[in-house]
This record gives C-alpha cells, structure tokens and sequence, in this order.
C-alpha cells in the first residue's frame, strides 16, 4: 500500500490554485455520461451530491434515514467558523489555519488545513445565497461570536441551531437536483459493501430498508459520506443510527483507516440517568461561557449543590488554568471532569457528573440576560432531568461526540482505492488528533461544495467515460456476501439482544480507549473485544426476516461492523505511546498532568491496512512536517 | 411505574393493522418514552418476538425522525416538543397509553408506528429552495438584511418536518410545513426571485399528494414541536393569492414546452 498524499508543491498559499490547475477537467458535454454515487446526505453528502448535480454528471445518492434532510449534521448546535474578518479583531485566513493546526496538536497535514481556511470564507457566502438564516446585527449585517476558547470572533450561527439550518440550506440545494432529475435519491436504502472492479471502485451493494431487497449499483466513483463512529461507544451524542458499515466495509476492501484511536469526547453532555438510557445529549459548549464548573471538594458529600459552602467548592479548571478557566479546550475539560468523578468527587444521584452552576452569572447578569442567551438549552436540560438550571446547578459529564479518526485520503480527498472518495466526518483529513468547535460543519461543507467536485474530475477524466455494468460478476459476488451475511445473522437466533452486546463492547471502548488509555487495559480490551465478537456470532437474537422492514436486523449489521473496529481503535491507542489532542496516554504527561506529545516518535499519521478479521493489520505511516505552523506544546494555563 | 400500553401494530403497508396490549414494567420516570418503548422491545425480543417498529435517530428533538400518537395527541402530552423529548415523570403507574402513528392518506403506514412521509420531499422538490449554484455567489454581507425578517425566517426554518402538523390536521393538511418554508425563504431579498414559482408549485404538489386544505382548525400550531406560527399561513395565503393572480409559474411554462 503506498500513501501518497499529492500535496503540489510551493508555498502553502498556492497549492490548491496549482492542484486546481493541474487537475484534468471533464468537457461539460461529457459530464452526464458519468454515474457518481455519494453515500449519506449530511451535510458533505448533499453539498457534494447537489454540487455534482448543478454541474451535470449523473448522481445516485443514498441515505438510511426516510429523508436527506435528517442526517446527524442536522444535530449540530454552536456555529461555523470562517476567517470572513468581519469583526475587524485580526481574524485571517492564516490565523484560523494556525489555531486549526495548533488545535489538532499537530497531527494534521497543513495542506489541507490551510485550504480549509481558505475556502470557510466561501462556505459562508454559499449558505447565505441558500437563504440560511444566520444571526445578524440591527444594521442587517452577520453577526458572530466567539467560541471554544478561539480569541477571535469568527463564528457564524442559526442561534442554537446552525446544524439544522446548513443542512437544510444543502437539503434544499439536493432537493432541487432531485427535482430537475440531475440527481435520484434514495432514502431508507443503506450500503452493505463496496464493489471493486479491476481494483478500482465501481459500485455498492446496498438493502432497501423497507423491503430488506439487496441490490447493487454500478458508477463511475464512489463517494462516501457516511459520518464518524462515536457509536462504537453505545453511550454517545451520536443519533441511534450513526454507524461506521460503510467505511469499516471499504477498510475492508482496502481502504486505509487512519488514526482511529482519534475521537473527541466532548465536556458539556448531560450525564447517564439509569441503566435503560439510550444515548446522551449534548449542551452546548457555549455555556461554559458563563456557567462555572466544580465539584465538592471532599468525597461523600451529600448535601444539595446549594447548601455546600464557597469554601468546600472545587472550582478545579479555575485553580488549574487560571488564565482560561472553564473556557479550557474540550479535551482537557473533559479529563478533569473524569479525574473529579474518579476520585469520588462527582454530583447527582449516581455521583457521575461534575456541576456546571450559572449561580455566579445569574447574580452578574440577571436572570433575563441568562434566559436570552442559554434558554433554549436550560428548557431542554429540564424536559431531561427535570430539574431548573436557574435553581439548581447543571450537572454535565463527558461524552464521545465526533472521531477525528476516518479513512485515509489524500489531498484529493481520494482514499487508497482509486475511485473511492471520502468526505466530511467520515475521511481523517483536517482535524488531526482535536477538532475545534465550530470547525466540523466547516469541513463537511468545503469538502462537499468545493474540493470533491474538482477533485473527482481528474480521475473521472483520466478513467474515461466506459459504460457501467451493475451485472458485472463481481457485483454478483459481492451481492452473494451480503445475502450470506444477513441470512447469518438471522441464524444464530441465540439468546442475547444486539443492544445487550453493544452495552458490552460500548463500555469496554469507554474504559480502555475512552478518555484516558493506557497499556495495560488497551492489552486486555484487546483480548476481550474479539471474544464479545466470537460471542456475538454465537448468541445474538435478531428476530423477524430478512425480506421485511427489520429494525434489529439494521442494528445487528452495525453492530457486527463495531465489533472489528473497536479492536482497531485500541490496537492504534496502543501503538500510538504518546500523548496528543483527544488521545491521551497515562504513560505520556508533564509533570503537573497536561498532555505529553512526541513529536520525535509520532509525527506521523497512522494508517492502517486491513488483514482479515482477527488478523493485525498493517500499519503504514505517513510523516507529518510543519513548514508553516512551528511545533510547540499546548499551554493553556 | 408500570403502565399498559395499547400499540399500534400493522406487520406490512397492504395488511389490517389492530391495537395489541403489553406492560411496560418498572420504567424510571427519567426514561424518555422511545426509551421506554426500547424497554418493551428488549422483553419482546427476548420472548422471541418481534419488536414493534418504530422511527427515530437523534433523540434531541431536531431530525424530525420520531413522531407517535399518544393517547390521541401527536408527539403527546407535552408542549413544543418532539416524541423523543417527552420523559415518563409526565405519566403515573398504572397509565393507559394508546399508542398510534401518524394517520394520513398521504403518510401510507409501512410498518407498526412507521409512516413513508416522502411526499414532503417531494413537495420541496417542487420549489423549497432557492437556486444559488455553488460558487456562483455574492459576498455574505454584500445584501444586509433587517434584522427582524432575518429572526422571522428564522422562526419559519425551525420546522423540523416531522409532519405533526398533517397528523393532528382533521384535513390532514401539511399547509404548516409548507408554510414555514415558503415564508422563510419569501421573508429573504435572496428568495424574491422564485417567490411566486415557489408557492404555487408546492401548493400544487400538496394536492397531487393527496393532502387534505387548511381550514383553519390551528390545530398543527398547538402540537407544532417547534411552535411554528399559523402566522406563516396566513403569509402563504396572501402569496398564493398575489402569484395565483400573476401568470402561470414560468418554470412550469417551460417544462411544458
């Protein structure tokens, strides 16, 4: 397997107007011969699937949801970021390369960050064409705000709801596509596997969800979309049916996975009520803006948050990192949060959270001012807990939330098969080992609107435009697979549920490659993990059949895919013996606790080639060099 | 708390679909209902029969996925929420919860508690969106937009298309849904030059797909899980009226040419 990233050579600034220039273009007469097929409508699904769409090819795009317009992008509260400058406070597209690159502590390719940056800009004039319905200012012009600790003011927002109204502006780009007949879409319809002809990608093999019918179609390249695998977890901000099916089925068929240990667990996550809980949900970060976090100082206590005096309080970010407080980066946020809870320190009924108080802010600012910013999220925190922030302090802990970690690509955004693409949250490309706030929406979008859509044309161009065959042999054995795979799950007809067996694994991930990992229990989850596999071959229940709509059988499918990659995200864990960004390994930290990179070892990102089941895979690496952002430690003290 | 549940269950979209009882036992009164639907499903897979199906995904109350009848209300007895939001210390022990999908001609049942809503994409597929090809666009701030029509827009985009409003509409009309969208993109300058296409192919659409007409009932507005304003169609009318005046839409002009 050879890693070539295809980064142009010269200075940082020009390499995308070079790669743009040298990549081969597709006659727009030619264009509708070609069938490009996109997997997944978030939001770098539908801006890719609509981009190609406008500019003529033919594109079949699929989604399991029964509507594009309810991929988990939608879920996505804070903002955008774009080095737009329209604050005037020194914001450039340098700077939100540096802080992106700086963020990810380093272990993403400054390449592709820097284009990035670049392109936010035209990712902000795009949505606002759509018609998505920004915050503005009294004089009519676009409002921002600052977040995750960012010292510049360069996030955009639909007030709690940027998410929703970006993918609604993409949905509505697609919808038109599917409307003139540019683009045929299907919902409900989930990729099983992948199709390679003569090694390149040339189709997927799919199943109706409604009627479970198994199908294959045939195209020019493939495109996935398909999202990150926090899921893996069980427990995580993560819609029910976020999965890795798609891009764990190409690992398989070649595609490498890089740094699949990255995932990020994010702070401000209402914590587990009972052992029935289904996910957690996810407060925003913009509350650490005012609210303040702590924990009694002592263990045992159990007095009303309330009637614990000032003096028996732990403010512990304050203490710790005087000079960012409770604005410290979600990783680090995170891991205190965890040490708070482990040393017995936590808050509420099951003594599992950390509290998150707006006592301090409410006396500063008024209730009113307080309702105005946060009361859509203190609402939704009620209708959970059912207790009133405004009374009573928020309790928060930390959840898995988004995976840095995804397929391999290059600068093209092309994986280790030729003719597979991968975009947004499921590719590893620009967030290195932490992505900022307000940083994913911007990526799903640049890649959909304005990278694949040149990129894909170099090698649409270079494989010509030779009709597809959807009866070529290997789709039908490919197809043979998925049957046989079904048929097997229905089978076992053991005598556990799939969700009892994603419990099981969900906490195994959680407590050796959760927030804190370390040798020892990286070494036994990877002893245990293939055995809660063997067993879930052996025991699983998968009730109903397989020609039917069938809600465990879906499940079930995923499941068995999370089964394999939990392993690989450990056996990366392990290997990786450093600390960095969202991955940190107990063995690798300053003296005062903070994070311990090593550039000299671990530079470098890590690929992995898939082997077989059970086999280990082969690592690849790909070196990281920093030309423009000098490395150096994070401090946040 | 242990309640009886009456639900809704239909094996295939051509079969007679009939209300079958089970007992949700022990449930948390911090459980969400779809969880403790998982609760139920959990105990019928391990008796070996088969889970009643139902929609969801995000769980937060903003994909729009999740939608029930409950005990005849749809997305149940809370206000401006969505099923997935709604927690069980809203119900006692020993509760008698009827559990329905949503029931329209135009939301055939596929299985149990799952309707096919797609002909809401279809609708927005007629003229929910306005056409700016990407890259082809002005600078974000080159058209400043006051910001109250700004926040109005933003009110009327909040619709998460659940289709709540179709389910608690006795015409079971989606004119809320297609409301919210042609009044958040007819509040924008950069939604003015399709206005007039926009509303009356959707509204044509709406017919096509066998929606029933508002008659003012404002019923969507009191189950709307975002609260959406009937407001917004009083604004669909009065566009309708100002485009039914003007020519025939020119894009369906030249589809027919």
């Amino acid at each position: 397997m050879e890693l070539d990233s295809k980064v142009p050579s010269g200075p940082i600034q020009e390499k995308w107007d070079t790669r743009r220039f040298e990549l081969k273009l597709v006659n727009p007469a030619n264009k509708r011969r070609y069938t490009i097929i996109v997997v997944g409508s978030g939001l770098a699904g539908a801006s890719a699937a609509a981009s190609l769409g406008e500019l003529g090819y033919h594109v079949k795009c699929f989604c399991y949801q029964d509507s594009a317009r309810r991929a988990h992008s939608i879920a996505a509260q804070g903002g955008i970021n774009a080095a737009k400058n329209y604050q005037n406070d020194g914001d450039s597209v340098w700077r939100l390369f540096y802080d992106t690159v700086k963020g990810g502590d380093y272990r993403s390719r400054e390449a592709n960050v820097y284009r990035l940056a670049q392109l936010s800009n035209n990712i902000i004039d795009q949505c606002v064409a759509q018609g998505v319905p920004f915050a503005r200012e009294y004089g009519g012009l676009l409002a921002n705000r600052s977040f995750g600790g960012a010292q510049v003011s360069r996030t955009f927002y639909a007030r709690g709801q940027t998410g929703q109204q970006l993918l609604l502006g993409a949905y509505q780009a697609l919808a038109k596509e599917v409307g003139n007949g540019s683009v045929q879409m299907f919902p409900r319809t989930e990729m099983l596997d992948l199709v390679l002809v003569d090694g390149q990608a040339r189709g997927i093999v799919v199943r109706d969800m409604a009627t479970g019918n198994v199908s294959s179609h045939a195209a020019h390249a493939v495109v996935l979309a398909t999202g990150g695998y926090s899921n893996v977890y069980f427990f995580s901000t993560n819609a029910k049916g976020c999965n890795t099916t798609a891009i764990w089925r190409a690992h398989r068929r070649g595609a490498a996975f890089a740094n699949p240990c990255f995932t990020q667990i994010h702070p401000t996550c209402i914590p587990r009520a009972g052992e029935y809980q289904s996910k957690l949900t996810l407060m925003s970060e913009s509350l650490r803006n005012d609210g303040r976090i702590w924990v009694p100082k002592s263990s045992g206590e159990n007095r009303p948050a309330g009637q614990i005096p000032e003096a028996e309080r732990d403010y512990y970010l304050e203490r710790l990192y005087p000079s960012f407080g409770n604005l410290t980066p979600r990783d680090i946020a995170s891991r205190r949060a965890k040490e708070a809870v482990d040393d017995g320190r936590g808050v509420g009924a099951l003594k599992n959270g950390v509290f998150l108080d707006f006592r301090d802010a409410i006396q500063r600012l008024g209730r009113t001012v307080i309702a105005e910013r946060y009361g859509n999220l203190f609402e939704m925190y009620e209708r959970i807990t059912g207790e009133d922030p405004y009374t009573v302090p928020m309790r928060i802990y930390p959840a898995p939330h988004y995976t840095m970690g995804g397929l391999w690509v290059d600068y093209d955004l092309q994986s280790t098969i030729p003719g597979l693409f991968v975009i947004g949250e499921a590719n590893f490309s620009d967030h290195g080992a932490n992505r900022l706030g307000a940083s994913a929406l911007m990526q799903g979008l640049a890649d959909g609107y304005f990278v694949l859509p040149y990129t894909i044309s170099d090698y649409l161009a270079r494989v010509g435009s030779t009709k597809t065959d959807p009866t070529h042999a290997a789709f039908g054995a490919v197809e043979g697979e998925v049957r046989e795979r079904v048929k097997k799950l229905l089978a076992v007809n053991g005598k556990s549920t799939v969700d009892t067996i994603h419990r099981e694994l969900g906490q195994v991930m959680w407590d050796a490659c959760g927030m804190a990992r370390s040798r020892a229990p990286l070494e036994k989850a990877l002893e245990v993990i293939p055995e809660i596999r063997e067993r879930f071959w052996k025991e699983v229940r998968v009730p109903g059949r397989g020609e039917d709509f069938n809600q465990s059988l879906e499940k079930a499918g995923r499941l068995a895919d999370f089964l394999e990659l939990g392993e690989l995200m450990c056996r990366d864990a392990l290997h990786r013996e450093e600390s960095c960004g969202g991955h940190f390994r107990a063995e690798s930290q300053t003296p005062e606790g903070e994070a311990k990179r090593d550039d000299e070892r671990y530079a470098f990102v890590s690929a992995w080639e898939f082997t077989g089941v059970g086999s280990a895979p082969r690592l690849h690496k790909e070196p990281l060099t920093f030309e423009n952002v000098p490395l150096s430690q994070r401090s946040y003290k | 708390m242990n309640l009886v549940l009456h639900v809704w269950r239909q094996a295939s979209p051509t079969v007679k679909g009939g209300f079958v009882r089970y007992e949700a036992r022990d449930i948390s009164e911090h459980a969400s209902f779809l969880e403790m639907l998982d609760i139920v499903n959990e105990h019928l897979t391990e008796r070996g029969e088969e889970p009643i199906a139902f929609e969801h995904d995000c769980r937060e109350g903003i994909c729009g996925s999740c939608g029930l009848v409950i005990n005849g209300v749809p997305h149940g007895p809370q206000h401006g929420a969505a099923t997935c939001q709604l927690h069980m210390r809203h119900y006692k022990d020993g509760d008698q919860v009827w559990i329905e999908p949503w029931r329209a001609k135009a939301f055939p049942v596929m299985k149990d508690l799952v309707v096919d809503r797609g002909a809401m994409d279809r609708i927005m597929q007629t003229g929910g969106y306005i056409s700016a090809r990407t890259g082809a666009v002005p600078d974000a701030n080159a058209t400043p937009i006051r910001k109250e029509y700004a926040d109005l827009a933003m009110d009327a985009a909040a619709c998460i298309g659940c289709g709540a409003c179709v389910a608690a509409c006795p015409n079971a009309s989606p004119m809320l849904f297609v409301a919210a969208k042609v009044s958040h993109l007819g509040l924008l300058p950069q939604g003015q030059p399709e206005r007039r296409d926009r509303v009356l192919n959707m509204v044509a659409q709406m017919d096509a797909e066998g929606f029933g007409s508002c008659t003012n009932h404002a019923e969507c507005e009191a189950v709307c899980p975002k609260q959406i304003s009937i407001d917004f169609i009083a604004r669909l009318n009065r566009d309708l009226f100002a485009a039914s005046l003007a020519q025939t839409p020119e894009r369906m002009v030249a589809g027919a040419g």
